[in-house]
């Protein structure tokens, strides 16, 4: 674009306050970028601090008291100050509203809102962190969290309880928006596959949320006041209390999974040119995990002391809500059979979900199954299989997401060969930090211990060399991005010609996204269509 | 883009209908959410029952059922004079909504003040767990089971009541505006909304009375 510059959200007004008090979805997406970003941060040192002191086997550079505090802190701020907002509360703000064709989303104040809780959730849990941190995991299991732990656990359980209703308000912005605001022909089964995603995560997210909340509340009630509801000595059952943590935190999984799986079907289908092969499996395999999903909670409880029967039942059904995943990964890799595929970074950290995904998806049977988890219960197998899921998956998705769409956030582009190259050395610095854990939790090291026996050290030096490359990844992944926000070449509207109706708005988008309310004639991904249109000839 | 002059819209929906709709949806989307917030209390209520019905019962005794019953009748009749301000509303009537409004303003305060002269009484008689429980006046052999049927009680009702004050503080809003007649039948569903609110907050007392008031030995 040679004329001058266009009106986009980002020049029509300036200022801090023009943010603060936005009601635009664009402008608050992107605060939450920033948020998640320092959120981020935050959580990485404390992991740094973990690996750090797993370098020996002795206790060399912190107490075993500030050890539990600092995986706790890695914990609770990476899973619910990151990886919950990240690709919803982001992406999802920024792009879901633009793909259907809507103003903004169904109620803007009640997104900023969220933002406002977010932020001041974030804030109680820094506070709890300058008071020392939490020493609980990021469970907060009671009794220990409820009467023993010494520890500021009110605050920090408090954040995490006030966190969760900024999920709910995106939850109900987006099925609120889904439902109504979709432009004229823009039918259900129109819906681009993130959309549908966004649709499924907020139904856990609606589903899923309050019960936590409940959880805590009546855990914070318990240490705050003293009422005796997970107490033991009154007849209190702290079983009871994982049941309903579990309730929440298991379909939590899918809360960071199924958006990132969302993100994959639009960049698997952007870079392969190519419709994505069986649309509505993969709508209803999201629909099916988030179902199933709420099924499954007691096998984190295999044993806690619930009846063989539950844990046979919990096993069986944790056994099938691997299906709807596996159909996924399959519809991903027959569209990139024969697409005309190219692998731009987006493109390689969707790659990247797929194979950690497999890794991450595949060792769950093992935790699965009754007999093998009895055995890898509490050690480090668990600890890399979570994180094969949750980085690898959430983070992989989160990633290719933000490259994907950051020409059309931002207005600029992101520095290709820096993009793949960042990507590779997360990749690399990724298996490096979590294979080995694999091996040392196989063999028996448990988690969440600050000394180990020695002949774990081996894997804990390759595990700790491989976080530094990742850490290194990530501060260049970071480094420019923010550089290419101010420094980047201009984007035009549609740089990947992706089909989608966010790629027929400008780059950066218009502040009500669309000059005219757009008209959807197409179903998604329809290349063939699009290219017709503009009457290029591809094959 | 700008669509001036409809009283209520706001500038992302296409018309009134629009945004009526999506407030719909965005309402039973949060009651859902709170059958579930409340779902997961009532669950840990369900399995102490279970395990304690003897401590339950005799807890149930120590409330006192008038008092229970009393708030059950004036929040049902909460319930009919907000059914009755959306009938005003939608009705253009502006005198009748201002009034069924002010009556469950009325009725949620009597509920909160009843249920303060409830509390105020358990405060006395040294019932209230973490603050000042004391089993050894009861006359029940595991007094520690009652005192978690209190905890359970309290954690409860304590909940609900907040739900309440929040009525009461979105009243506090609804009712000036209603009085500068900026409800019509064109636009009145926040006051739909606040009802819909309103009739799950009395549902969940409807749950509440029998399951701790009425399972008492008397
Ligand atoms: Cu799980």
């Amino acid at each position: 674009m040679h004329q001058k510059e266009n009106v986009n959200y980002l020049n029509v007004e300036y200022g801090i306050k023009s943010w603060l008090f936005t009601k635009d979805h664009k402008r608050i997406g992107v605060m939450y970028l920033i948020a998640v970003t320092l959120f981020f941060i935050v959580g990485a040192l404390a992991a740094l601090g973990v690996r750090l002191e797993l370098l020996t086997p002795e206790g060399d550079l912190m107490s075993s008291d500030a050890y539990n505090r600092f995986f706790t802190m890695h914990g609770v701020i990476m899973i619910f100050l990151f990886l919950i907002p990240s690709i919803p509360a982001v992406l999802g703000n920024f792009v879901l509203p633009i793909m259907i064709g809507a103003r903004d989303l169904a109620f803007p104040r009640i997104n900023l809102l969220s933002w406002y809780i977010f932020i001041f959730s974030g804030i109680i849990g820094i506070i709890g962190i300058l008071k020392g941190g939490i020493d609980t995991g990021w469970t907060f299991y009671t009794p220990y969290s409820s009467i023993y732990s010494h520890t500021p656990v009110v605050l920090v359980a408090f954040a995490a309880f006030l966190v969760g209703f900024s999920s709910i308000l995106t939850g109900l912005n987006f099925i609120a928006t889904v439902h109504t605001m979709r432009a004229p022909g823009l039918s259900w089964f129109r819906l681009p596959l993130f959309v549908w995603a966004m649709y499924a995560t907020s139904l856990v997210i609606m589903l899923g949320t309050p019960v936590v909340a409940i959880t805590l509340v009546l855990l914070i009630l318990d240490r705050a006041v003293g009422l005796g509801i997970f107490n033991p000595t009154l007849g209190g059952d702290p079983v009871l209390f994982q049941h309903l943590f579990w309730f929440y935190s298991h379909p939590a999984v899918y809360i960071m999974i199924l958006p990132a799986m969302g993100v994959v079907s639009e960049v698997v289908s952007a870079f392969s040119r190519k419709k994505v092969f069986g649309y509505k499996f993969i709508v209803y395999s999201s629909m099916a995990i988030a179902v199933i999903g709420f099924l499954v909670w007691g096998h984190h409880m295999y044993t806690s002391g619930q009846s063989a029967l539950s844990g046979i039942v919990f096993s069986i059904l944790t056994v099938l809500v691997g299906v709807p995943t596996a159909v996924k990964i399959l519809n991903w890799t027959v569209t990139l059979y024969r697409g005309s595929v190219s692998f731009e970074a987006p493109m390689l950290y969707a790659l990247g979900f797929m194979g950690l995904f497999i890794i991450g998806g595949l060792t769950g049977l093992f935790l699965a199954a009754l007999g093998t988890d009895v055995h890898l219960h509490d050690t480090y197998f668990v600890v890399a299989h979570f994180h094969y899921t949750m980085v690898g998956g959430a983070i992989m998705g989160f990633l290719a997401g933000l490259h994907y769409w950051w020409p059309k956030i931002t207005g600029r582009m992101y520095p290709e060969f820096l993009g793949k190259f960042g990507a590779i050395v997360v990749f690399v610095g990724f298996h490096l930090t979590f294979l080995p854990q694999f091996v040392a939790g196989y063999l028996g090291m448990p988690r969440r211990y600050h000394y180990y026996v020695p002949e774990f050290q081996f894997y804990n030096i390759l595990s700790t060399a491989g976080a530094t490359i990742l850490g290194a990844g990530m501060i260049l992944v970071i480094g420019y991005l923010v550089w290419s926000a101010r420094y980047g070449e201009k984007a035009v509207s549609n740089p990947w010609r992706a089909v989608g109706l966010e790629w027929e708005t400008a780059s950066p988008p218009h502040p009500h996204n669309f000059e005219e309310v757009p008209r959807v004639e197409w179903d998604a991904y329809d290349y063939e269509y699009k290219y017709k249109k503009e009457g290029v000839s591809f094959a | 883009m700008h669509r001036e002059g409809i009283y209520g819209l706001h500038e992302q929906f296409e018309d009134l209908a629009q945004q009526k709709e999506s407030s719909l949806i965005g309402m039973w989307a949060f009651v859902a959410q709170e059958v579930l917030f409340f779902g997961g209390a009532f669950f840990t209520y369900a399995v102490y029952r279970f395990m304690y019905p003897e401590a339950f019962s005799y807890g149930s005794s120590l409330l006192d059922v008038r008092f229970g019953a009393f708030n059950t009748v004036v929040l049902l009749l909460s319930s009919f004079t907000v059914a009755m301000a959306v009938r005003a509303a939608q009705l253009n009537d502006k005198k009748q909504l201002v009034g069924f409004l002010l009556a469950t303003l009325f009725f949620a305060s009597t509920f909160m003040g009843i249920k303060y002269i409830e509390y105020s009484s358990k405060y006395e008689h040294h019932l209230i767990p973490g603050i000042n429980f004391d089993g050894s006046h009861l006359d029940f052999d595991n007094p520690e089971k009652v005192e978690l049927f209190m905890s359970i009680y309290f954690a409860l009702t304590g909940l609900h009541g907040l739900h309440v004050l929040v009525g009461i503080l979105i009243l506090l809003w609804l009712i000036p505006v209603s009085i500068k007649g900026r409800f019509t039948s064109s636009y009145y569903f926040p006051v739909e909304i606040f009802g819909l609110y309103w009739h799950f907050v009395d549902i969940v007392w409807i749950f509440l009375f029998p399951l701790l008031y009425l399972i008492g030995v008397s």
